[in-house]
């Protein structure tokens, strides 16, 4: 492929990128794709997902019940509490209602809800063998397809010329297309702009030095920064991010779904100064998790400890390393560096204010405390039988929200005005939807709809319609 | 709900105490603690849902998943903790390295279960051509027909009651070790009894590879991720061909005996059909697994057991080879070599039959059972998000 006649760059190796790559050879644009990791480490946090969300009327395949547009919606107005834009959120919802049989075209197939997960089988399609299945279909396929793959090629500096995209610097090499998808992920592996973004707090530390990453380490943001420098319009808080309390042994990146503990609501969960912060049967686990990688953010030294007891064995999905296990909650306060007499105080206080009337797990039932803040307002049962088990938790960043602002076209923007071939799709574009908050599965649902989007409207700048664009029109 | 905890403790209790878990079982134990808070391959075979009806893996569940496993490959490629991650999960691999452990744990008498750690190519073929060459100097013993056009009378080589007590010995050792060894398998965990339906499902299980299909009914993974039912096809062309092979003599005994016709049977005949036709099935078979074992992904399964993976598939290739060549030329003055060299072969499979890669089909059957009975059986956990 001679360069000065490259249609299509995409930046990125994940799904939003592939979603574009493959949909722009699909309308006939030459692409080239190219993936900051090794072949090894490709698909960035994509391969790490597992389902996504997806609407739809009527019991599908693998999907129960009906998922209808509005349902849709208003889950997703809930959870961000307003901070999102209407127009592209319907749109993508919509999307996701059209893009499984393209998806299964592309060899991607899906199961039922996970064992554990059955919540979510009404509004989830489930990857078959997760997302590193998926994102190897989509490198299969793109490979069938002609688009030519480069892995170790981060891309560090997007060239723009009056909002118009020009090409693309690796390094010392400089490379040249008619358009552009700017798929690269958020900004979450570099530690030092979140430490610059979450500064330092009332009590002298710096947050995100306490951070995990759950996903790749190759998300660092490179192209967003040098669109930021050259003007692109962002949108987007960069302390917003998706973040879960995951187990502090976690590695440092990559540590994916596994390390969560999925325990909270069972238990309690007490700082550093083994005091209670939060009440832990607010609602149910797969409703608050998303919450606690923040509340955790917010204490001191930046980590939580959950504390169950032998009753709770058995009813929450098995975490990936074993708790601190022992016989007296004496010992466990201990072993887990709490001072003992204010954590011994913090577990009898809970437990003579438990009130227990008849446990399950499966509804927010009528066991609640009474008497002490914060409340726990279900599942409240004294923690009193041998053996205890405690977990230490950290805040796992999933994913950052700051991004570029992009219109239904996924036209990147410059002082309010899209550019003609200049586009994002994935995770650098997810604040769009997102502002803050999280709802299961949507960041696969925003990098399926806009990369399949991103994709078709950068061949159309090159004159290649996508025969999605004809049936639309 | 308190029966439910006793259950759930007790279950704990039993899977703990086996006894120390070897160096092999212990990177099981290791990899299913991360599978289990996983879970994506779920949908690609039995082991993942049989992982998830436990909390922790004991050395009998060890045996169990082990054995469940068909090296298919898909789980390898799907993982997003693979080698190249620092939890370095390999499932096929590390289940591997258990099966083998079993097989040799588990075979009668137990000091042959050496064999399998040395169950090379070596072996079998050594045990083949020692064979032959018995069988050889047998007929060398047996004088001065060798070398004769026989018109393809067999026994006047051998007589029929000397092959049929040699061989009906050496099945018979081979399906009493086989068997002795299954039934420690199995009873050192019994699932509880078979259902009608249970074994209906194992079965069909077991006959249509269903766990090669890779839940999606595109096949599994052999050199790279992409799926393909080669393997599945490849084992069917095996597994029948024997079947086969094995129904042609057994219904030349019975005309043997039965009916009292005699050797050699014309082509249009029903032993020389089967015979035929199941040979065909063993020289396509091994022939295309061979070329899939040669080309496997290098980090598909155990590679030490690669040696007793070729050496079963080139005895089987051997077989149909040797079968068909005394077919052609049973008339011709090489027919007693011809035959000498074809039994001596099925001699040596046979023999290293209850040592080496044919016991996999009957551990993975009996597990197959297992699993069909124990999923009709409730589970013991209440994960809370159900
Ligand atoms: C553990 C975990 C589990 C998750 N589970 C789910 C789930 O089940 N459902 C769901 O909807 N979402 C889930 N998410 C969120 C989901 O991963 C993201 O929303 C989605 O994958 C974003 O896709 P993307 O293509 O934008 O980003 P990514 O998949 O992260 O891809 C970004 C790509 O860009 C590459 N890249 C980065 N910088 C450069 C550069 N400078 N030059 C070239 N390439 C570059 C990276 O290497 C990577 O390949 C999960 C996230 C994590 C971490
Ligand atoms: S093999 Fe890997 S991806 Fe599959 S369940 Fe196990 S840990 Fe998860
Ligand atoms: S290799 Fe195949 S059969 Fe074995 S555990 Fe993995 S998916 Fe299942």
């Amino acid at each position: 492929m001679d360069d000065s006649q490259l249609d299509v760059i995409v930046i990125g190796g994940g799904n939003a990128a592939l979603c574009a790559a493959l949909m722009a050879r699909e309308a006939g644009a030459s692409v080239l794709l190219l993936e900051a990791a090794p072949e090894e480490w490709r698909g960035g946090n994509s391969q790490h997902t597992r389902n996504l969300r997806a609407m739809h009327d009527a019991p599908e395949d693998v999907l129960t019940e009906a998922y209808p547009e509005e349902e849709f919606w208003q889950d997703l107005l809930k959870v961000t509490g307003g901070i999102t834009n209407e127009h592209l959120a319907r749109l993508a919802i919509r999307e996701s209602s059209r893009c499984r049989p393209w998806m299964h075209k592309h060899g991607v197939h899906f199961q039922p809800s996970l064992s554990g997960t059955l919540h979510l089988s009404s509004t989830n399609a489930f990857f078959m063998g997760g997302g590193r299945a998926l994102v190897n279909a989509y490198f299969r396929s793109a490979q069938e397809l002609g688009v030519k793959v480069r892995y170790n090629a981060p891309v560090d500096t997007i060239e723009v010329e009056n909002g118009r995209f020009v090409a693309v610097r690796v390094g010392n090499e400089r490379i040249a297309a008619k358009a552009c998808v700017v798929a690269s992920g958020g900004f979450e592996s570099d530690i030092a702009w979140q430490r610059e973004a979450w500064g330092q707090n009332e009590r002298g530390e710096w947050p995100a030095d306490n951070f995990l990453i759950r996903g790749t380490r190759y998300n660092l943001g490179l192209p967003l920064k040098s669109l930021m420098k050259a003007g692109a319009d962002t949108i987007g808080d960069p302390t917003q991010a998706h973040c879960v309390a995951i187990d502090a042994r976690a590695p440092l990146y990559d540590g994916g779904i596994c390390t969560r503990v999925d325990c909270v609501s069972l238990g309690i969960m007490v700082n550093r100064e083994a005091e209670r912060f939060y009440d832990e049967g607010e609602d149910f686990w797969p409703k608050r998790y998303a919450l606690w990688g923040r509340l955790v953010a917010l204490q001191p030294g930046q980590i939580g400890y959950c504390i169950i007891d032998a009753k709770a064995v058995g009813r929450f999905m098995p975490p990936v390393f074993p708790g601190i296990k022992t016989n007296t909650l004496e010992e466990l306060a201990r072993e887990m560096g709490l001072d003992e007499q204010k954590f011994m105080a913090t577990v009898n206080a809970f437990n003579a204010a438990c009130k227990v009337g008849t446990f399950d797990h499966q509804v927010q039932d009528d066991c609640h405390t009474e008497g002490i803040t914060p409340p726990k307002t279900h599942w409240a049962r004294p923690i009193d039988t041998a053996p205890f088990f405690g977990y230490a938790l950290r805040p796992g960043i999933t994913f950052t929200y700051l991004g570029l602002k992009i219109n239904d076209h996924a036209a990147v923007h410059f002082n309010g005005q899209p550019s003609p071939n200049l586009f994002a799709a994935g995770e650098v574009m997810a604040g769009n939807v997102l502002g803050k908050g999280y709802t299961a599965g949507v960041g696969m649902t925003i990098g399926t709809a806009f990369g399949r989007i991103a994709g078709t409207r950068a061949a159309a700048s090159t004159g290649h319609i996508h025969e999605a664009i004809h049936a639309a029109a | 709900m308190q029966q439910l905890e006793a259950l759930t403790r007790e279950a704990q209790g039993l899977a703990m105490g086996r006894g120390p878990l070897t160096g092999d079982e212990a990177e099981v134990a290791r990899q299913m603690q991360i599978c289990n808070a996983c879970r994506y391959c779920e949908g690609y075979c039995a082991v993942f849902p049989a992982m998830a009806r436990r909390l922790e893996f004991g050395k009998t569940d060890i045996h169990y998943l082990a054995n469940l496993c068909h090296n298919c490959g898909d789980c390898l490629h799907a993982c997003q903790y693979g080698p190249d991650h620092e939890f370095k999960v390999n499932v096929p691999q590390a289940m591997a390295q258990v099966r083998l452990h079993t097989y040799t744990e588990f075979a009668w008498p137990r000091a042959f279960g050496g064999l399998y750690q040395r169950n090379g190519l070596a072996v079998a073929l050594a045990t083949a051509a020692g064979l032959a060459l018995f069988l050889i100097l047998s007929m060398v013993m047996a004088g001065t027909q060798m070398g004769q056009p026989l018109a393809g009378n067999f026994y006047a080589i051998f007589p029929h009651n000397v092959l049929a007590w040699m061989f009906g010995i050496v099945f018979a050792y081979a399906a009493l070790a086989l068997g002795i060894g299954v039934s420690r398998f199995w009873r050192e965990e019994s699932p509880g009894a078979a259902t009608g339906e249970a074994t209906a499902e194992a079965v069909h299980n077991a006959l249509t590879l269903k766990y090669l299909d890779g839940g999606h009914g595109k096949g599994c993974n052999e050199e790279s991720d992409a799926f393909t039912l080669a393997r599945r096809r490849f084992h069917h062309f095996t597994f029948y061909g024997f079947m086969l092979c094995f129904a042609a003599t057994s219904v030349a005994t019975l005309y043997h005996y039965l009916f009292h016709w005699e050797a050699p049977y014309a082509f249009t005949s029903l032993p020389v059909i089967l015979g035929s036709l199941g040979g065909l099935g063993l020289l396509i078979g091994p022939a295309g697994l061979l070329w899939l074992n040669l080309n496997r992904h290098p980090r598909h399964g155990d590679a030490a057991q690669k040696p007793m993976d070729r050496g079963f598939i080139a005895l089987l290739l051997a077989t149909s080879l040797t079968g068909f060549a005394l077919l052609l030329w049973r008339d011709s003055g090489a027919m007693g070599l011809l035959l000498a060299v074809h039994l001596g072969i099925v001699m040596a499979l046979f023999l290293t039959m209850p040592y080496g890669k044919f016991a996999h089909g009957i551990f993975r059957s009996a597990a197959l059972l297992k699993w069909s009975i124990e999923r009709r059986q409730p589970s013991r956990l209440r994960l809370g998000a159900d």
